[in-house]
């Protein structure tokens, strides 16, 4: 089912949690809703849900007006942060809850129940503990069990609230090939919310980035990684070195070509994207101060000292074996070659 | 060697010496055993001073029995009163944002800090003869001080506050996600109260609803200005005791006494055990 | 407001909730007040500041203030001793601590007049052997409110101690603290807004007691009769102005109270970040 919501906004008091959010989401879809804490983002997941009233505009699921219906009518999915399974039941009742809560003309057998539930529990790989309570459980799996218990009512949209926030590292690397496969296997149109960047870029098929409530961009990990629309998105996506354009920075860019107004430029360019250079010239004194092994790629720090005194660190990336042709040492005097830059004002 | 060391002085750090300690509980139970214990095994002692014959006879006194029957009926009629009102002011104080929600919270709570003496006053000054509103129920005839009506208002009002009190802090604390689970799910307001909220109150409620219970009971003060202490018509089993001690008939002011403790320590079993499987709700 | 619209039943509970408080509690207060009001000033002002309403407020006052402190000290024990330490029978006398909430306070008044009145057990043995006569005297009120003030003292003060962080007494230990110093300077000054507020309850709960009181207090003008007492006689003698005046004077004092104990638990809370 497709999304389109126009105009959101929403205030909590004084403050200005959105402002005229419009988004489309296409059918099918595995959407990352991306931004720092307190950026929106968990508020925006939850209007779209009807568990809050947003102040001003419209959502329209495959082209209906639901802006006013609520959260009981709107046959999403939900799955909470802290995943809010009910503790006084078993994994095989929270699982059931849904059908079980539907009106007598539309609730289905207690043993089409009973096997509907069984193969949802079997799908989140978890049909042999359906007797536990929920504290009897991991996170992980509780997280699978919310899962379930929100595929159940058979959601035409399903949201999920930072659904990995809550696990520990290693647990949180196999939930996400995880839910990427079982999105790929149901297809029902997913929006997440995550403040992982990492995360969003392996998951997700589309990412919304938001910052102070509003959208800053919104495309695949492809295009908000190598185009990023704003100062905001190329600094929160990946690593990046931020230059003025001064005119002992100009040299560094000249090959791939200056922007017509330069004055007021900044340039922003990934790690990978700067080549090192050795040089016996004293007059772009950049030196090589320490480098470390990232397995196949060397991270490097680099340090020029600024007119003003003060030394600026340059990062740069590069294959482990380019690395070792170049034969550099600590105290090293290099130069830099820009391969690629986006330019912001 | 060293952690065996560090732990050891650990220990001794967070430990009393023995002399102290043995002293703090002696101190500690000596004055619980001379308040609290001895009083509680005096009431029995003192109702079967006469024997079980007397016992049983003062308790199967018409008067006794009257105030027995009076003493179950207010309690039946304003704990489930108090009851309903205690759910619902904690879901409309914990679920939504309001204006006056503070005051309303230190309203709810009055009735504690009002002297029993006056909580039974204000309704002789409503509905005593000289009361705003004695002389209409005087012509229709309808009796409310010095009768039934009273005592149950009365204890209306001092019991007010108990099943409200335990559950404000307790839901308060369960966020409301679980209830949004079941929302989204299209549960509708009700189901989820019944399925997801009130199963994870149940253990809380029963405590507030003991407790009202037994303060409904035993309330005194209150009654005892509104009732009119009339044998076999207005007294409660407390007002009965009173009433029987005050005529030097300990057996039978004993013989009260003793149901009314046995209440009590009914009371304290269940809110040991409630206690217990509210803590524990987690993993029943 | 937006919330409102999600969960259901905001305006069903909230209705009931305040009508339900009006009908039960706020319409039969107000009447308290709007019926002073038709008392006169000069003459509101005698009936309070005669000699035995007077002396009746000082003896509720006095021996209230007397139990609280004398409960606070032995509950701040009682309480220590049930989260510190371990020993035999801790369940029971933890769960008798509630006692005076469950029992009756009628019940605990006869129980009590019993002992300690003179020819009473402990009564006896105190006057033969101290020559200390406590029922029938304001020492007997004392300890009524002593009893009706135990759980009110070790259950606000048990949390506290139970939530106290021992690391704080590991830290001033390594630090050359003794144990004494330990408990005087890092734990009691933690538990003290606590206990300070179980006195304060204590204190506003002992000022309004009747029923385990009247019993024991011999109930002499003067010597041992206590407000709400004073209150009851006034309405058995038909003198409603007499009695509405007291009444409003001690429900205006118990809310100054329960302002005291807001303001100090505002002030916990507070401390305790």
């Amino acid at each position: 089912m497709s999304i389109l919501l126009s105009n959101i906004s929403k205030n909590f008091g004084q403050f200005a949690a959105l402002h005229d959010i419009d988004l489309e989401i296409p059918e099918g879809e595995l959407v990352a809703l991306l931004g720092p804490s307190g950026c929106g983002k968990t508020t925006l997941l939850r209007i779209i849900a009807g568990l809050e009233q947003a102040d001003k505009g419209k959502i329209f699921l495959d082209g209906d007006d639901k802006t006013d219906l609520h959260v009981s009518q709107r046959g999403i999915g939900f799955v909470f942060q802290h995943y809010a399974l009910f503790r006084h039941m078993t994994v095989f009742d929270n699982v059931a809850f849904g059908m079980r809560v539907k009106d007598k003309k539309l609730r289905p057998s207690e043993t089409e129940i009973a096997k509907k539930t069984h193969a949802l529990l079997e799908l989140v790989q978890f049909d042999w503990l359906h007797n536990r309570f929920p504290d009897q459980l991991s996170g992980g799996q509780r997280q699978r069990i919310g899962l379930a218990r929100a595929l159940a009512v058979e959601p035409s949209v399903l949201l999920l609230d930072e659904p990995f926030g809550a696990l520990d590292a290693s647990v949180r690397k196999d939930l996400r090939q995880w839910l990427r496969n079982l999105h790929h296997e149901l297809n029902i149109t997913s929006i997440f919310v995550t403040h992982d960047q990492e995360e969003a870029m392996e998951v997700a098929s589309q990412v919304v980035v938001l910052n102070k409530g509003r959208i800053k961009q919104q495309g695949s990990p492809a295009e908000i990684y190598d185009y990023p629309a704003n100062e905001f998105v190329s600094k929160f996506i990946g690593q990046t070195n931020e230059f003025t354009l001064e005119h002992y920075t100009v040299d560094w860019f000249k090959h791939i070509g200056l922007p017509i107004s330069a004055e007021s430029k900044i340039a922003h360019v990934r790690p990978h994207d700067i080549e090192i250079v050795k040089t016996a010239n004293n007059d772009t004194p950049i030196t090589l101060k320490d480098w470390q092994h990232l397995g196949a790629l060397i991270w490097i720090e680099l340090t020029k000292n600024l007119p003003n005194g003060k030394p600026k660190l340059v990062y740069v990336e590069m294959p482990n074996e380019q690395f070792k042709r170049l034969q550099l040492n600590r105290g090293d005097k290099v130069d830099l070659k820009v391969r690629h830059a986006h330019w912001f004002n | 060697m060293s952690t065996v060391i560090s732990r050891n002085v650990h220990q001794s750090t967070l430990d009393d010496a023995n002399w102290v300690r043995w002293s703090l509980i002696a101190v500690a139970l000596g004055f619980v055993i001379l308040f609290l214990c001895v009083p509680l095994v005096l009431v029995i002692i003192q109702a079967f001073s006469k024997g079980f014959g007397a016992y049983f006879s003062a308790l199967s006194e018409p008067d006794m029995q009257a105030a027995m029957r009076l003493t179950l009926l207010t309690a039946l009629i304003t704990v489930p009163l108090n009851t309903v009102f205690g759910v619902a002011a904690a879901w409309a104080i914990t679920r939504f944002e309001f204006r006056g929600k503070n005051l309303l919270i230190t309203l709810i709570d009055l009735p504690f800090s009002v002297s029993p003496v006056i909580s039974g006053l204000i309704f002789v000054l409503m509905f005593g003869a000289q009361g705003w509103f004695g002389s209409w129920f005087v012509e229709h005839d309808i009796k409310i001080i010095f009768a039934v009506p009273g005592i149950v208002l009365a204890t209306l009002f001092i019991t007010f506050p108990f099943v409200a009190r335990q559950l404000i802090p307790l839901t308060q604390e369960m966020c409301s996600e679980e209830e949004e689970a079941a929302l989204s799910l299209g549960a509708s307001g009700w189901k989820t109260f019944f399925l997801i909220t009130l199963p994870n109150i149940k253990w809380a409620l029963l405590y507030g609803v003991l407790l009202c219970n037994a303060r409904a009971m035993g309330e005194f003060g209150a009654v005892s200005v509104v009732s009119g202490h009339i044998r076999g018509m207005t007294n409660t089993l407390p007002l009965h005791v009173e009433v029987s001690y005050n005529e030097y008939d300990s057996v039978s002011a004993f013989a009260g006494a003793s149901i009314l403790a046995g209440l009590a320590i009914v009371t304290l079993i269940l809110k040991t055990i409630l206690e217990w499987k509210q803590t524990n709700r987690a993993t029943v | 407001m937006s919330q409102s619209r999600i969960m259901p039943g905001f305006r069903p509970t909230v209705s009931f909730t305040v009508f339900y408080l009006s009908l039960v509690v706020l319409i039969p207060l107000s009447t308290l007040v709007f019926k002073s009001f038709e008392l006169n000033f000069d003459y509101y002002l005698n009936i309070i500041t005669h000699k035995r309403v007077v002396a009746a407020f000082r003896v509720s006052f006095s021996t209230a203030l007397g139990a609280a402190i004398i409960a606070s000290f032995f509950g701040f024990i009682v309480a220590w001793v049930l989260t510190r330490y371990s020993f035999a029978g801790k369940r029971f006398f933890h769960a008798i601590i509630d006692l005076p909430f469950a029992l009756p306070t009628a019940v605990a008044g006869i129980v009590l007049a019993t002992i300690f009145q003179p020819s009473g057990f402990l009564g006896k043995f105190l006057k033969e052997n101290f020559d200390l006569q406590i029922g029938f005297k304001p020492a007997g009120i004392v300890v009524a409110l002593i009893f009706i003030s135990i759980p009110f003292v070790v259950r606000t003060v048990e949390p506290v101690l139970q939530e106290f962080d021992s690391r704080m007494e590991e830290a001033a230990s390594s630090l050359g603290a003794t144990r004494w110093q330990v408990f005087a300077k890092i734990i009691f000054p933690n538990i003290f807004p606590a206990l300070l507020t179980g006195f304060a309850l204590s204190f506003a709960r002992g000022v309004g007691e009747y029923g385990s009181v009247i019993f024991i207090a011999g109930n002499l003008p003067y010597i041992s009769e206590i407000v709400p007492l004073l209150i009851i006689t006034k309405l058995e003698q038909y003198d409603m102005p007499g009695a509405t005046a007291i009444a409003l004077t001690m429900l205006v004092i118990s809310f100054l109270l329960l302002l005291l104990i807001n303001l100090l638990q505002h002030w916990v809370r507070k401390r305790s970040g």
